[in-house]
């Protein structure tokens, strides 16, 4: 393995939410360290989406804390995640629309863009040269991504697994040091699971993009990943590397035993 | 003090004829997901049918009681938005199913231009009277409690009375019948109720009908009040931030919310309008809206949005 | 076989990323320009400046902004006729209470006056959406219809809010023959109308965009709808200020609040649903139609009910107008929701392939 997998950078302390009075998560506790592919798992309505949605800050946690590279968040927001360099992708895929796959990339480079309004209207000097290199930048993920032959199709025309790549492209055009990927090959078949195995591997392998991943295909789960977080009920019943958790009781009566 | 009551009471009857237009958006909105313009266009519609059905019909029949024509003509008049309705889930919203909000709302503003291009060249486009009988003379109540008593309008409070007893009525329609309860099926998801067999389209005609009777009632209100005219047609206007104050799907949000505005209406007319010159009626209420809205989003009884991701 | 891009093959990002990048289109666009700024004035007479060319400038320019606000961030208003207002009586207090102020810099201020303005009634698009943001902006509507009417400040004191100008010159240019009218707004919108385009193809539009396709994503990766939003409304409002400006002083040159009224506003959403939601081409085709359809049926009506031997009544005319107008909206939206703009570009695609079908 070429990556070292490193310090902790994602620490989250306690974190309970509910919405009304129903409980979404109960107390969780989990880290994730730098460079490693972290996987969320458990049944449905486990509370696993609200998870991510918790890290991004698109939830606000009731309780409980977040901490990350020693910088504490009771409350995060989704722009104060995305500038700390947190992406992530979408379960039902979030895609603009009415916007070609450039665009839907080139979006990715937003908080990277420095040229103001007035400098964009006129398409003057620096606000050109910078749509130039942004430009240059997607291409490497398309490239990466094997999307090339589509840079210009609107992304509504796209068939299912293709706008699951370009999600996963929009995330990576935000060059993110975490990435959050919620159910990235559901409803995919198996060679765009493959493909899709293939470039995770790969981000995580050639730019040490930090991974935290929830996905419902054990095999790839435990395949793939370096730590597995199991949930339940909005509780966490297991963590630890997927050969503990596989042979943790708990986690097999709960979630693994049910399907196997 | 006696003034203030009186301001008070003349802001709620006001306040129950908005009610009554509200009520027509609201209708339409939850079954249909539309919002609907063309509710004050209707109202135009439904009074020119009236007004002019209740002159002609003593010649066509040659029935002499005013009553007997005026009820003919009501029903007629009725009838006539029946077909309005059918017409309107026929040839515009049958088509339009599953169009964004902002498109659907284009619609009904066609459906305006054309209902009130119709209405006028049928029935002809001066000022006409709608003469139900409704008393006109102010009387005095209350002599005992203040001094000078209250003057109240008898035809103000008549009409609250009929919007009341309307509201009821569709309260219970809504509550008790099988229909009400299939149209709050099909409010609540329209996939979900047409998969256990509820035919929306019949929903929705059914939705439009009751619309139109509901204006119908609004314009032989406003128009035995105002007089028939084609500036009766922005009474959908003014119905507007009704709705938003107390939320585009609550059928009690549509009569509190009228109540309010029209009360709001009133005394900011009286109390704030001196000072800033008069005139401030409708922005008012619009303002007022706005400023709720901000508070408020949903409106006073509005399901609150969850997103999801 | 002549509309190709054969053998067009870009080799930098910059050319791929032009507003034409089919040469074409870039031919027939300089035509058109041509044409618009020498052939029309050599060719066409005063009625048809008036009743037609000036009020399709102007309003395809205010249609721009209704189509940023609109079609390209997603928020629906119903306030477009106040933003009009504003920006015309703005500039109207700019021009006579400044000694000596350019026209043109009275345009621009009274554009930015409406943009502040704009500002302002966009700020519950951050608490709410879609139709109860529209009435929100009926707000603005009913609001300035009032000020302009009962604030005697705002209208010098003129009674029933009724005001005019005369006089009108750039440096040395005289504006008042129709044909420099013309000219004045053709530049006008041809400078805005690049603005916008360069404006939804950078950052700033696809912010708008995303906002509009997903708002939950959009923050996600980091675009803040406060700014996003705010931005196009100010712009929006900027647009539309300046129209209000020009169709007020330019074509109007008297005008009362009542020009700006709600039915303008409704008029100008009907131009970006009818020209495209979210094309900039769209929306001249939505001005020229609104602007052409009642002159036409005016024309059309009378002498066909001369076919049957049936005189129509002027009340008539007007009764059918509105049964017409309507009738074809509902038709537009029912047979191409997308508008105009997207009939034109479904051609385009056709005709690049013809005579192949795919």
């Amino acid at each position: 393995m070429s990556r070292q997998i490193g310090e902790v950078i994602l620490d989250l302390k306690n974190v309970s939410l509910a919405f009304g009075g129903v409980k979404a998560l109960t107390d969780i506790s989990f880290d994730v360290r730098e460079h490693e592919i972290r996987a969320i798992i458990g049944p449905n309505g486990a509370g696993k989406s609200s998870m991510l949605n918790v890290i991004n800050g698109v939830y606000r946690p009731q309780q409980g804390e977040i901490i990350l590279r020693g910088q504490h968040f009771s409350k995060m927001n989704p722009f104060k995640a995305a500038k700390a360099g947190i992406s992530r992708t979408f379960q039902n895929i979030a895609l603009f629309k009415g916007m070609n796959v450039i665009d839907n990339l080139m979006t990715g480079r937003n908080l990277k863009i420095r040229s103001n309004l007035i400098q964009q209207a006129f398409w003057w000097g620096p606000a050109r040269r910078e749509e130039l290199a942004h430009r240059a930048k997607v291409e490497q993920v398309i490239d990466f991504l094997e999307i090339q032959h589509i840079r210009k199709t609107p992304v509504g025309r796209l068939p299912y697994g293709l706008q699951k790549r370009v999600d996963l492209g929009r995330a990576l055009a935000m060059e993110p040091s975490i990435l959050l990927l919620d159910e990235p090959m559901a409803g995919m078949n198996v060679e765009e699971k493959q493909d899709m195995c293939r470039f995770i591997l790969d981000v995580n392998d050639q730019f040490g993009t930090t991974i935290v991943l929830i996905e419902h295909d054990m095999a790839v789960v435990m395949d793939i990943s370096d730590r597995v977080v199991v949930l339940d009920y909005g509780r966490k019943i297991g963590d630890g590397d997927p050969d503990e958790v596989r042979a943790s009781p708990e986690v097999i009566s709960a979630y693994l035993g049910a399907s196997h | 003090m006696g003034f203030f009551l009186e301001t008070l009471i003349g802001g709620l009857m006001a306040g129950m004829l908005y009610s009554l237009v509200a009520l027509g958006f609201v209708l339409i909105f939850k079954a249909s997901g539309v919002f609907n313009f063309a509710q004050g266009a209707m109202v135009l519609f439904a009074a020119l049918a009236m007004a002019r059905f209740s002159a002609w019909i003593p010649q066509w029949l040659g029935i002499d009681s005013r009553f007997l024509a005026n009820t003919v003509a009501f029903l007629l008049a009725g009838a006539l938005m029946f077909v309005v309705a059918w017409l309107i889930e026929r040839l515009v919203l049958r088509h339009l199913v599953n169009q964004e909000g902002a498109t659907l709302l284009m619609a009904t503003l066609g459906i305006a231009y054309v209902l009130e291009g119709v209405g006028t060249s049928v029935f002809g486009s001066d000022i006409y009277k709608i003469d139900v009988g409704m008393p006109k003379e102010p009387v005095m109540i209350l002599e005992g409690a203040f001094e000078g008593g209250l003057l109240i309008n008898k035809e103000d409070f008549v009409a609250a009375l009929i919007a009341g007893v309307l509201v009821g009525l569709l309260a219970l329609f809504f509550q008790k019948t099988s229909t009400g309860r299939a149209l709050r099926a099909v409010a609540d998801d329209h996939q979900a109720a047409q998969s256990i067999g509820i035919p929306l389209n019949r929903i929705w005609v059914i939705v439009w009908c009751v619309a139109g009777v509901v204006a119908l009632v609004a314009g032989v209100i406003w128009g035995s009040k105002l007089g028939v005219q084609f500036s009766l047609a922005t009474v959908a206007l003014r119905g507007l931030p009704v709705v938003i104050l107390g939320g585009l799907t609550s059928i009690p949000g549509a009569i509190i919310g009228g109540l309010i505005i029209g009360v709001g209406e009133k005394l900011s007319e009286v109390y704030l309008g001196p000072m800033i010159g008069g005139g401030i009626e409708i922005w008012f209420a619009y303002q007022l809206a706005l400023v709720f809205l901000l508070f408020r989003p949903q409106g006073l009884f509005g399901e609150k949005i969850i997103d999801r991701v | 076989m002549l509309y190709r891009e054969n053998g067009q093959f870009k080799t930098s990002y910059a050319a791929d990323q032009q507003i034409f990048p089919i040469a074409q289109d870039r031919w027939a666009i300089v035509g058109i320009l041509v044409f618009a700024f020498i052939g029309v004035p050599l060719l066409v007479d005063e009625y048809l400046f008036r009743a037609i060319l000036i009020p399709f400038l102007i309003l395809s320019l205010a249609a721009l902004g209704v189509n940023i606000l609109v079609g390209f961030c997603g928020q629906i208003t119903l306030g477009a006729g106040a933003f009009m207002a504003v920006g015309a009586y703005a500039a109207y207090n700019f021009h006579i209470r400044v000694d000596g102020i350019p026209l043109l810099v009275s345009f621009l201020l009274g554009g930015l006056t409406s943009a502040a303005v704009g500002i302002f009634f966009g700020i519950p698009s951050l608490r709410v959406r879609g139709l109860y943001l529209a009435v929100a902006t009926l707000a603005a509507q009913f609001f300035t219809d009032w000020v302009f009417l009962r604030v005697p400040w705002f209208t010098d004191n003129a009674s029933s809010g009724s005001v005019s100008v005369s006089n009108l010159q750039v440096l040395a240019w005289q504006i008042d023959a129709p044909v420099d009218k013309y000219l004045f707004c053709l530049a006008f919108l041809v400078v805005f109308a690049l603005l916008a385009k360069n404006m939804t193809r950078s950052a700033i539009g696809r912010q708008w965009m995303a906002i509009r396709d997903m708002d939950v994503a959009a923050e996600v990766i980091g675009i803040r709808p406060l700014f996003a939003k705010l931005s196009a409304f100010a712009v929006s409002s900027f647009f539309v200020g300046t129209a209000g400006a020009l169709w007020g002083f330019i074509h109007l040159a008297s005008w009362e609040p009542a020009a700006f009224s709600v039915d303008r506003s409704f008029q100008l959403l009907f131009m970006v649903i009818i020209g495209g939601l979210g094309s900039i081409m769209g929306s001249f085709f939505g001005a020229a139609f609104i602007v052409i359809l009642p002159i036409a049926l005016n024309q059309f009506l009378p002498a066909l009910g001369g076919l049957f031997g049936v005189t129509i009544s002027t009340a008539g005319i007007s009764h059918a107008e509105l049964i017409i107008f309507g009738a074809l909206i509902i038709f537009f939206l029912i047979k191409e929701p997308h508008g105009i703009a997207r009939l034109w570009s479904t051609g385009k695609e056709k005709l690049r392939l013809w005579p192949f079908p795919h």
